[in-house]
């Protein structure tokens, strides 16, 4: 029965990670139109780099319970880099579709050699620092304690993603632009800044989630390119530009991943891919989409 | 997505005595290249000359990924897939099955991406632009995963050894490896560019490739018209498939094993970078992207262990700058030539 239990939370804590990454490519799919295919770089990056963090703060004597912190500054830190790529995407907006996901596409073959260049060629990892925080025992259940609580923040800000884009006027805006960019503009909306700020907030995103993740994972240069596969099922399952969608499909596909890893290996990532297809063929718009022509 | 070079390929009104000295031109153009080709193995290292059997797999199967891509405007990000078919199923024939008649082996292996791209091209071809692009590269991720997980069947991540095949019942067996390759599997495969190469030529300047410009420009009013879109779109899918295993046959002889990278997306996104490079609203385009590409990247594999970064940076280069590729800066400087004279 515990195994079962750490199964599922595995899943979830695994869907909370899909979820970073997944809502941060549907608010610059939604905005932007763009499916950026270098979300996986920023989730590599954002586990280097997070590992960085923590061994240099870990020998700057800072105490080791302390490195869950340490992992979501350093994601947020690595934000810095978002507005210097929007700036280069920036240049094709007006072209079509293809060239962006090629953009996006060339993007993905830099950083990979900049994760190299940083890092070496070989995983790094944070040891067993996840296990730092202990296991909490119910009764006959025992779960990690860092899992519930990355499934914790994950749920605090998939909160507050919604609560920024129902209730303050930039969330207002933002959906807005994300509708109609036209009306937007002609109703005097900065779009430029906005797509700036949407581009940062969703590569944020990636580094946190990227971060959170490498206590429990090491961080390869495989990262980049697994990740988007998953990414992308997670949003396609979920519906393009849905938030809702998001966090759906995370659940999903991190559920599947658990229980097809349990139950029959080999189904793991074969199981996920079905489903997309499954879903584009019965739902193209995925669960939450708006539908397509 | 406009490509004014195919369309003008196609559906133009200048004066016959142009069109004939234009098509000259380009009968020269074409033979000259072939010439060269055809002595290159004589006159090169024979390290240049193994690059060039990539860069004929290539061409072959950009071939057919741009028919689909830069003529009926449908990129896929999951072509890699018939490659790989391509490539196992050379694999399967001649060390499963024993079976090493090249021709038959190309024979099964197209038509098996043939059969194979049915279904998923009658799903894919329901949807456009960027849901036509996840779509296959699922697909290409699924036969990917299939081809890593099932050990026993596929050889997981080492794959599955392609031995030599017979060219026309010869194995050349008193050839060394590299001999046979720069030899008559060379030759070989110089024909069937070229034969496939005219084969798709004629079909992009028949009615059906008429038919395609004018989907990719408006598809809407194509079915208006008459065109029946997707059964169009679903031919130019299939005959994509098919040169691209074709390329994934002689990919694999030429390195005598198929692996399950070869159906990676990251795979799918080099053929898309290539027919870019080159130029996709050129019927050459193609061509000389993976010419150009093969010789890049092992220029750059040579020079620095970050070649990755900077083929990233040649794609961003030539997506924001020089977006109909080598051929499109080619037409221009051409055109300013003439402008001159």
């Amino acid at each position: 029965m515990t195994a079962f239990f750490d199964i599922l939370l595995g899943g979830v804590f695994h869907a909370a990670v899909l979820f970073l990454v997944a809502a941060g490519l549907q608010l610059v799919f939604g905005v932007q139109k763009i499916v950026n295919l270098a979300c996986g770089s920023f989730y590599a990056l954002g586990a280097y780099f997070g590992i960085s963090s923590v061994n240099w703060a870990l020998a700057a004597g800072l105490p080791p319970w302390m490195f869950l912190p340490v992992l979501i500054v350093s994601g947020i830190v690595l934000g810095a880099i978002g507005p210097a790529i929007e700036a280069l995407l920036r240049t094709i907006y007006a072209r079509d579709e293809a060239f962006q996901l090629l953009l996006t596409f060339a993007l993905v073959l830099m950083f990979q050699d900049v994760l190299r260049f940083f890092w070496g060629p070989n995983p790094q990892q944070l040891g067993n620092l996840a296990n730092d925080y202990g296991r909490l025992s119910v009764g006959t259940f025992s779960v990690s304690i860092y899992n519930v609580l990355v499934i914790a923040a994950s749920i605090v800000i998939a909160v507050g993603i919604g609560a920024f884009l129902q209730r303050t006027r930039f969330g207002r805006i933002l959906r807005a632009t994300a509708e109609n960019r036209e009306m937007s503009q002609a109703l005097g909306v900065n779009v430029r800044w906005m797509y700036t700020s949407v581009f940062t907030l969703g590569t944020v995103l990636g580094t946190v989630g990227g971060a959170l993740v490498v206590p429990t994972a090491a961080a390869s240069l495989d990262m980049p390119v697994e990740l988007v596969v998953e990414a992308f099922a997670v949003v396609v399952i979920g519906g393009l530009g849905s938030m809702r969608g998001a966090l759906v499909g995370a659940l999903i596909v991190g559920l599947m991943r658990a229980a097809a890893i349990t139950f029959y290996a080999e189904l793991e990532i074969l199981a996920i891919y079905l489903v997309v297809i499954v879903v584009l063929i019965a739902r193209p718009a995925g669960l939450f989409g708006k539908p397509i022509e | 997505m406009s490509a004014s070079g195919l369309s003008a390929d196609t559906a133009s009104k200048e004066s016959g005595a142009n069109r004939l000295r234009r098509h000259t031109t380009l009968l020269v153009i074409v033979t000259t290249a072939i010439i060269m080709l055809a002595v290159f193995p004589t006159v090169a290292q024979p390290y240049y000359v193994t690059l060039v059997l990539p860069a004929f797999a290539y061409g072959i199967a950009l071939l057919g990924f741009n028919l689909l891509f830069g003529y009926t405007g449908l990129l896929s990000f999951g072509h890699a897939l018939f490659v790989a078919l391509g490539a196992y199923g050379a694999a399967v024939l001649t060390s499963k099955l024993g079976l090493k008649s090249f021709e038959l082996i190309l024979l099964v292996s197209g038509l098996t991406a043939v059969a194979v791209a049915i279904p998923v091209g009658l799903l894919a071809v329901r949807y456009v632009r960027i849901f036509f692009g996840i779509l296959t590269l699922a697909f290409g991720m699924l036969f990917h995963s299939f081809l890593f997980k099932f050990y026993d069947l596929t050889g997981g991540d080492t794959g599955i050894r392609v031995l030599r095949p017979a060219l026309f019942g010869n194995a050349f067996s008193e050839l060394d490896k590299t001999a046979f390759l720069i030899g008559p599997f060379y030759y070989y495969c110089l024909v069937l560019l070229v034969v496939l190469g005219f084969v798709m030529w004629r079909i992009v300047h028949s009615p059906f490739g008429l038919h395609l410009a004018a989907i990719r420009e408006n598809s809407r009013k194509a079915e208006y018209l008459g065109v029946r879109v997707r059964l169009f779109r679903l031919a130019a899918f299939l005959i994509s498939a098919f040169y691209c295993a074709v390329g994934g046959v002689i990919l694999a002889v030429n390195v005598g094993q198929a692996d399950p990278e070869t159906a990676y997306w990251t795979h799918s996104g080099e053929l898309v970078f290539m027919t870019v490079l080159g130029g996709f609203a050129n019927f050459f385009g193609p061509l000389v992207g993976a010419f150009v590409f093969i010789f890049l990247k092992s220029e750059l594999m040579s020079l620095t262990q970050y070649w990755r970064f900077f083929l990233g940076v040649t794609l961003a280069l030539i997506v924001i700058l020089f977006p109909r590729g080598v051929m499109g800066v080619a037409q221009d400087l051409w055109s300013k030539l003439k402008s001159r004279q």
